[in-house]
């Protein structure tokens, strides 16, 4: 099996790696790079619990190839954080307990960011609908999406 | 379980402990101790109540006078 | 965020800190079953049964042994066949240790489609898949029977050769699908029916729904040369594990020792093991670490959903609403192997009520369908929707409203139950009475096709066993090492606990969880038990650490442990109040002189029956063109004894209501006439989205638990027993029709308003 030689941007650093041309960026940012905060659900994008931002738009990891990313820049859950602290979503999601068992959370993290980039002040609907995407079992959604809303107010003070 | 007790489903039996009330129990109704008890145990599809509380310290727990004891099957929990 | 200590009767108890595994869960880092890698690991896949019930006549796995990267297969074979008939502890409930064996690889028959029969361990998850299909197994296919009514027939097709009916530990001779038979009974049904104003019957239908956690399911294990075989899972419980294995492998529990990673999600669903033994056995093999991870199809089809069931219920009452009897016949779905929560239907069926008369007969059921597993409150769902939508057509011919009736009803300290339990203090009333005086309750509903409805559910506590150990530190911090896995924030609650006893800052408290080598036994987080029991333990351990500290206090002051105390958050002489000392403080002096403090907490406590009740309002509004049932508003009421931590109770709460909603309007194990499962996938095993719901309101009813020193009931439960009844009686009240069956789908909605406007008289037609 030939392997593809594949560089991109990963939460802003240059990556490169080898991949076969099956793999999916799921499989390879969790198994060959050692990126397992994105979580496979279900491997056929129907969970969103592998949800990552490729040049801006948000997706399933589990439905692109891992070769598809050549040339392109991915941010995941690792790369929310930064060395002075949580980013406003991760530390909304702390403070109104958003989260339970925690397996969806990354998913949520990427993709609530991923709304808040394209639309800083979204009403419950628009979040909601955002987030269809998203699938969580232990919350009943009531708290991510109160997170939501508060971190998008803290960014709009801050911006 | 009425079955061995002649169709009676309240019984008043002396004990004061569990062991006791199940041996008593087997003196009326010959049989019942071999139903509820192996090796010395509660069999393990039978969970026991006393006064209500179903309890984990098996055949030695006290009984005290008036206790209920009843004998239900082993209730999975969730 | 409110700090809601009381009148500052507590000073962590009732707060909302962030919980300690937090930022590690937020930042991606947290190691989850699936994230555990090793050196020279390889990965697993299992093989499952196409079909619904076949005889096994031959596996050939040669070819799939001689592809390239494949290092090892194993099947049914490879399993020990000793003490096949010891009843073996699940967890939560027995079983016999075949049964459990034959789940995880089938031997002589596959009983459901998904069923494992073979496990393959390869150099990657491709290589091992690919594996899969080289596996040859040839079956002789068996009809099969999908749902209970056609299981109970005489000519059914039987799952087992040996099976028959356990009668309270008594066999009957008849070969059958009918595992287990109970009944219930109380007063006199037949005069109590004889005697009431009103009597209905009728029939229900649940469909098997599965717990639905985002995670599937995983096992890594290494054997090592010398027989120490670690295995690391997602499990609810890693003492039941490490008990399950041993016994399944017949290997020493001395020498297994299992790892409990961060978990996604239980419900239930995780106390049984299905891929821990394949990858021991595969490990063994190979001389390497083996990990498995389940695919979504195999989550559904080769798990635990939880039972489909009938539900016949029988209910008398008197002109005044009074329940006077009740006769309820219910049948579950075990799945391939004996064991559905029959017996916790029969309890739970009359639990919130008081009937004098009653009787009740459950049925635990064979059928072709995955081997149920526990899914919160596990038969409360089932016989809420029965007897909740009941009650309603009660009160609609009384004219009551339907929280009078309730409340009129309500169980209370004293009520005896069916099965002859008195009941000691529960919160039934307060949360029935909650709900009347809510905000939601009094807010009218205006519009079409718009309706409410309420209804109530229970669920008990487990006690059982829990353990835990504190060290302190040296700067007064303190490690708390306990042993129940945390599906949902539990190590803070418990931490809390702990915290309130010594008046520490609950940062200051480091709860961990450790493996079954580190922590003496703990049972599963389940049942409702842990923040109840696990939270006592870690109470008796800070009791424990205080006694030190008073013992180091003493000797630092030189003075008899009777005369030293804890109060008002310090440590200080009884007899000069000027000799005081902080935690902090105390713990640097101890950790220069003494030997280091470590407390500790053990308990196994009785099984309350108490419980916690749960009380539900919901507003629908049915699109009459789509059959689309929206939930405008939904406010769920539970007794929570104490919230140790408000907004993981009612994250509780939103997350059983969430489900309940699920199960009510979409979720279904949806089988063809072979019994084969056609929506194995998240898109089409359809569970709420953020979409699809509004907030969920809670209100949180305090009625101390009398067993716990905070008062502590267990909340994880009830709070998805009412959903399905609610949103039924709230859809009969936006379009008039009562459904018995479960999911009420579209497709069901449409179908039953045409049938209604083709029965109603032509006069009411022609006004609309």
């Amino acid at each position: 099996m030939n392997k593809v030689h594949v560089q991109s941007k990963l939460n802003g650093e240059n990556i490169e790696f080898l991949c076969e041309p099956r793999q999916s960026l799921l499989e390879v940012l969790r198994e060959d790079l050692g990126f397992t905060g994105s979580k496979e659900g279900c491997n056929d994008g129907n969970c969103g619990a592998c949800s990552v931002i490729l040049n801006g738009t948000l997706v399933d990891s589990c439905l692109v190839l891992a070769v598809e990313i050549q040339g392109k820049e991915i941010t995941t859950v690792e790369g929310l954080a930064t060395p002075d602290g949580l980013h406003p979503l991760q530390q909304k999601f702390l403070e109104n307990a958003s989260l339970q068992c925690g397996i969806c959370t990354p998913g949520f993290l990427v993709a609530a960011k991923a709304l808040l980039d394209h639309n800083p002040n979204p009403t419950e609907h628009e979040i909601r609908h955002w987030l269809a995407g998203n699938l969580c079992r232990c919350t009943g959604y009531d708290k991510i999406i109160r997170a939501v809303q508060e971190a998008s107010a803290v960014m709009s003070k801050s911006a | 379980m009425q079955k061995l007790t002649n169709g009676t489903s309240v019984v008043m039996v002396e004990g004061k402990t569990v062991r006791e009330v199940i041996d008593n129990l087997d003196k009326q109704f010959p049989g019942i101790k071999d139903r509820l008890c192996e090796n010395d145990r509660i069999r393990p599809n039978f969970a026991v109540a006393v006064n209500s509380e179903i309890i984990t310290v098996g055949l030695r727990k006290q009984v005290e006078p008036d206790s209920e004891v009843h004998f239900l099957p082993a209730v999975s929990g969730g | 965020m409110s700090d809601n200590s009381e009148n500052g009767k507590y000073k962590v108890i009732g707060t909302r800190p962030i919980r300690h595994d937090g930022a590690e869960k937020v930042i991606g880092k947290a190691i989850y079953g699936a994230d555990v890698r090793m050196s020279g690991m390889l990965y697993g896949q299992v093989i499952r049964s196409p079909h619904a019930h076949a005889r096994i006549k031959s596996i050939d796995t040669s070819k799939a042994e001689a592809l390239e990267g494949v290092r090892a297969v194993v099947t049914s074979k490879d399993l020990p066949k000793t003490n096949e008939d010891d009843m073996i502890d699940l967890g939560e409930g027995m079983t016999r240790l075949k049964y459990i064996r034959d789940n995880i690889l089938a031997s002589d028959k596959v009983l459901y489609r998904g069923h494992a029969v073979a496990g393959v361990a390869a150099i990657n998850q491709q290589t091992a898949e690919e594996a899969l299909s080289l596996i040859e197994v040839e079956y002789e296919v068996l009809p099969a029977v999908v749902n209970v009514i056609d299981a109970m027939k005489d000519d059914a097709p039987l799952l087992h050769d040996t099976l028959t009916t356990d009668e309270m530990g008594e066999q009957t001779d008849k070969k059958s699908n009918i595992a287990a038979h109970l009944q219930h009974k109380l007063g006199d049904p037949e005069k109590g029916f004889k005697e009431a104003d009103i009597v209905i019957e009728h029939e229900f239908h649940t469909a098997t729904v599965h717990q639905g956690y985002i995670e599937p399911h995983n096992g890594t294990a290494i054997w090592n040369p010398d027989g120490q075989l670690t295995i690391w899972t997602s499990t609810q419980g890693a003492f039941v594990v490490q008990k399950q294995v041993a016994a399944v492998l017949d290997h020493p529990i001395s020498k297994v020792k299992v790892v409990p990673t961060e978990i996604g999600g239980g419900f239930g669903g995780k106390i049984p093991i299905y891929l821990e033994p394949v990858a021991a056995l595969l490990s063994r093999k190979t001389g390497h670490p083996v990990k498995l991870l389940m695919t979504r199809a195999g989550v559904f089809e080769g798990t635990g959903p939880t039972p489909g069931s009938y539900v016949r219920l029988k209910l008398g009452a008197d002109k005044s609403g009074k329940l006077v009897a009740g006769d309820c016949y219910l049948a579950f779905e075990a799945g391939g192997y004996p064991g559905s929560p029959m017996f916790c239907g029969c309890m739970c069926i009359f639990a919130c009520y008081e009937v004098p008369n009653a009787i009740v007969n459950g049925y635990d059921v064979v059928v072709n369908k995955p081997k149920s597993a526990p899914y919160r409150a596990p038969g409360s769902t089932q016989v809420a929707f029965a007897i909740e939508t009941m009650l309603d057509e009660i009160a609609e011919k009384l004219g009551m409203d339907s929280f009078d009736i309730r409340l009129l009803n309500a169980a209370k300290e004293g009520t005896r139950r069916v099965d002859d339990l008195v009941y000691p203090r529960i919160g039934c009333v307060e949360t029935m009475e909650a709900g009347k005086a809510s905000d939601h309750y009094n807010t009218p509903l205006e519009g079409p096709y718009r309706g409410r409805g309420v209804a109530t559910g229970y669920w008990f506590n487990i006690g059982f066993k829990s353990c835990v150990t504190a060290s302190v530190n040296e700067d007064g911090t303190v490690n708390l090492m306990e042993g129940s896995t945390d599906i949902g924030g539990s190590r803070t609650s418990i931490a809390m606990q702990f915290a309130e006893v010594l008046a520490l800052p609950v940062e200051d408290v480091n709860p961990r969880v450790g493996d079954t080598g580190e922590i003496g036994y703990n049972d599963v987080t389940g049942g409702s038990r842990t923040t109840y029991a696990t939270g006592y333990a870690a109470y008796n351990a800070a009791q424990d650490v205080k006694a030190q500290m008073i013992e180091i206090a003493a000797r630092h002051w030189e003075l008899s442990a009777d005369d030293v105390e804890f109060t008002d958050e310090v440590f200080k002489s009884k007899k000069d109040s000027s000799k005081k000392l902080n935690f902090k403080e105390l713990a640097k002096i101890g950790s220069a002189d003494d030997s280091p403090v470590i407390g500790k907490g053990s308990v196994n406590l009785g099984f309350h029956i108490g419980g916690s009740f749960a009380t539900n309002i919901v507003d629908v509004e049915v699109d009459p063109e789509t059959g689309k049932v929206t939930i405008l508003r939904f406010t769920a009421i539970q007794d929570a004894g104490k919230a140790i931590h408000p907004s993981y109770v009612e994250g509780q709460m939103q997350g059983g209501s969430v489900q309940g909603i699920g199960w009510a309007l979409n979720e279904e194990y949806f089988y063809n006439a072979d019994g084969k499962m056609e929506n194995s996938t998240f898109l089409d095993y359809r569970i709420p989205t953020a979409l699809d719901l509004p907030m969920i309101e809670t209100i949180i009813v305090e009625v101390p638990n009398p067993t716990h020193p905070f008062g502590v009931r267990g909340v994880g439960e009830a709070n998805i027993a009412p959903p399905p009844a609610a949103i039924t009686n709230a859809i009969y009240n936006a379009i008039g029709v009562r459904f018995r069956e479960l999911p009420m789908r579209p497709d069901r909605i449409i179908a039953a308003l045409a049938a209604k406007r083709e029965s109603e008289p032509l006069e009411a037609v022609a006004g609309s």
